[in-house]
């Protein structure tokens, strides 16, 4: 796994964008490592494709620097970079053939027709789709024209690949497959990678650094694991999802454990810095609960009732309510549920070690 | 939703009048060009190339249809080149004012042409260009812009707006993108665009008759032939402006009709 702390190729430094009155990006800042595999992700209007673009030179930083491989980019145009950029609408030239669209970029850098025809199909071979060549790109699927799409953008042999959810147009079945084409060719070329998505499984599945945005800010940058397991505020932790998010007031700090009051009940969790009446939020993974028939002894508990499941593959998300009308969900496998012969409305118990629950810092 | 026989009967009979109403007197024109009576009179006489070789042989007819050409091939490649570049400035750039002046552009075809036609012979005659073909170039191409932007814009409104950022993006200039992309992306519009202005200002009679002065175009010519005099050989004319006309519009209508090819599902 590369780290964040490979020679530098992408510096974001305090760059703010804004539209009129409107701040797309507040201040990011951002290291990006030779050969590293960076997805940049957050619902829709996050600010995430406004990077990327500013990236491409496609927009400029209003404020703020962007340096690529040591230059100062601000003002340098799109065409005077070598920031090829995957379009989530591929923006293939429909005039053109598979080929003809592989060997614009070549013909930009005024290649000879001859060369550049040789590496236009040396690369359409290599993604596997060298018989359509000649073929205009609107009579191939979506999966085709994805690869020709990234053939184009990668015949220049970039340092830097830009992709603007170049996978959400595709069907679930091809996302998988274009997933593993993509991680391979990264690692192959060693270029970099920067990843806008929304999706959290082609995130997660593929970068080394994931970068969460919010609102024009950075909420989070780190490990897929890291971001999984230790979200780093509620944001997070909600976007991420399957997570159990709760908040209270300290009343007892003893022995390394804080007991925390929440409306559900006082659960108790590593107490870190806090100490008696501070506020704290803590989150608990919904695969990291126990859910029960009968009580069982463990350092948390709570009952709760069933509201409703919801099956993602062989993994089940149960959905509970406490008492006191708090959400509780919990994870596990399809196999693991049928020994627990539930139905709605039922009673159960979850519990969880106070190991398990993560504490937000600098969250209320 | 299934509609009745009956209407579908009806909007066939109503098309079919429609063609009839527009069609037949270009028709009978047709037919009496090749008829050896002078009058255009019904039972036909015989069958006769004559009047073709009339005007084949008259000079004057030469002249007009020369100066047609000249004046209809300028307007369009000007009018088309207008049109271009105000759809482009309308599809790429927003600024101040963009509503009045997209409305200003598209105002010529709103001006009723007695007034246009007057309005261009005061102005050339101040200027002192009246009569010249090139005056008559510049007041068609007039004229027919704001067909040739409409024409281009909706292309362009199909375009993927990434489109010509992709080309920047993989090292195209703003220029060289407008002749890699922009353009080849219209060209099916620019053709429709120039045969369509080429067959307006083929066919446009008003203003011609007065700009023109010497330099006459043919539906200039044709009204001179009509006025106080029956003559066949407007019949022959006719058919000849009809079919250039037509086929100009036909080739026009074929490219208008060209759409992207919509993607196949996976």
């Amino acid at each position: 796994m590369n780290s964040p702390m490979n020679e530098p190729l992408v510096v974001l430094d305090s760059v703010v964008k804004r539209f009129d009155d409107f701040v797309a990006v507040k201040s990011m800042d951002l290291t990006i490592g030779k050969g590293e595999f960076v997805a940049i992700m957050g619902p829709s209007g996050c600010g995430k494709t406004t990077t990327l673009r500013m990236l491409a030179g496609l927009d400029q930083p209003s404020e703020g620097e962007i340096r690529i491989g040591g230059a100062l980019m601000n003002d340098v145009p799109p065409h005077e970079r070598d920031t090829p950029m995957v379009w989530q609408s591929l923006a293939l030239f429909p005039f053109l053939n598979a080929r003809e669209n592989v060997e614009f970029g070549l013909k930009m850098r005024k290649m000879p027709a001859a060369e550049r025809k040789k590496r236009a199909l040396e690369w359409l071979d290599r993604l596997g789709i060298g018989e359509f060549a000649e073929r205009n790109v609107a009579t191939l699927s979506g999966g085709q024209r994805q690869r020709v799409a990234l053939a184009r953008s990668l015949v220049t042999e970039p340092q830097l690949l830009l992709l603007d959810e170049p996978l959400s147009a595709l069907d679930a079945h091809l996302v998988i497959r274009m997933q593993s084409v993509l991680t391979k060719l990264q690692r192959e070329l060693g270029i970099t990678f920067v990843y806008v998505t929304h999706s959290q499984s082609e995130a997660f599945a593929m970068a080394d650094r994931v970068v969460i945005m919010s609102q024009g800010e950075v909420a989070q940058i780190g490990r897929s694991r890291d971001i999984y397991r230790e979200p780093a505020n509620r944001f997070v932790a909600e976007f991420v999802g399957r997570n159990n998010i709760l908040s209270g007031k300290v009343s007892k700090v003893s022995g390394g454990r804080a007991d925390v009051a929440t409306a559900s009940g006082t659960f108790s969790v590593e107490a870190g810095n806090l100490s008696k009446d501070n506020e704290a939020t803590f989150v608990i993974s919904a695969d990291l609960v126990q859910i029960t028939r009968k009580p069982v002894k463990a350092e948390n508990s709570v009952r709760c009732s069933l509201i409703s499941e919801e099956f993602i593959g062989s993994v089940v998300t149960l959905f509970l309510e406490s008492a006191d009308g708090t959400e509780f969900k919990v994870q596990l496998q399809e196999r693991e549920l049928s020994t627990l012969d539930h139905g709605e409305g039922d009673e159960f118990h979850l519990s969880w070690p106070a190991k398990s629950a993560h504490l937000l810092l600098g969250e209320k | 939703m299934k509609e009745s026989a009956s209407l579908k009967w009806f909007l066939w009979i109503y098309i079919g009048l429609i063609f009839v109403f527009i069609f037949s007197p270009i028709i009978f024109s047709m037919i009496f060009s090749f008829n050896s009576a002078r009058f255009p009179t019904i039972p036909l006489e015989s069958f006769t190339m004559h009047w073709y070789e009339a005007i084949w042989n008259d000079s004057d007819v030469w002249d007009a249809a020369k100066t047609s050409v000249i004046v209809s091939s300028c307007t369009a490649v000007i009018a088309t080149a207008l049109g271009f570049a105000t759809a482009y400035s309308d599809f790429r750039y927003n600024f101040r004012f963009k509503g009045p002046y997209l409305a200003l552009v598209l105002l010529p075809p709103t001006i009723p042409l007695i007034i246009l036609a007057l309005a261009m012979l005061a102005w050339f005659s101040k200027i002192g260009t009246s009569g010249q073909v090139y005056s008559i170039v510049i007041a068609h191409s007039v004229m027919t812009a704001p067909f040739a932007m409409a024409i281009i814009r909706l292309r362009l409104n199909q375009i993927d707006e990434n489109l010509e950022a992709a080309a920047w993006n993989l090292g195209a200039s703003e220029w060289r993108a407008m002749k890699e992309v922009i353009i080849p992306f219209c060209m099916p519009a620019i053709i429709s665009s120039l045969c369509l202005t080429a067959a307006v200002s083929f066919d446009e009679f008003a203003v011609s008759w007065f700009i023109s002065g010497l330099n006459k175009t043919i539906p200039v010519m044709i009204m001179e032939i009509v006025t106080g005099n029956i003559d066949p050989r407007v019949n022959a004319i006719g058919t000849f402006v009809f079919i250039t006309s037509m086929t100009l519009v036909i080739i026009a209508q074929i490219f208008f009709m060209t759409r992207p090819k919509e993607a196949p599902a996976q």
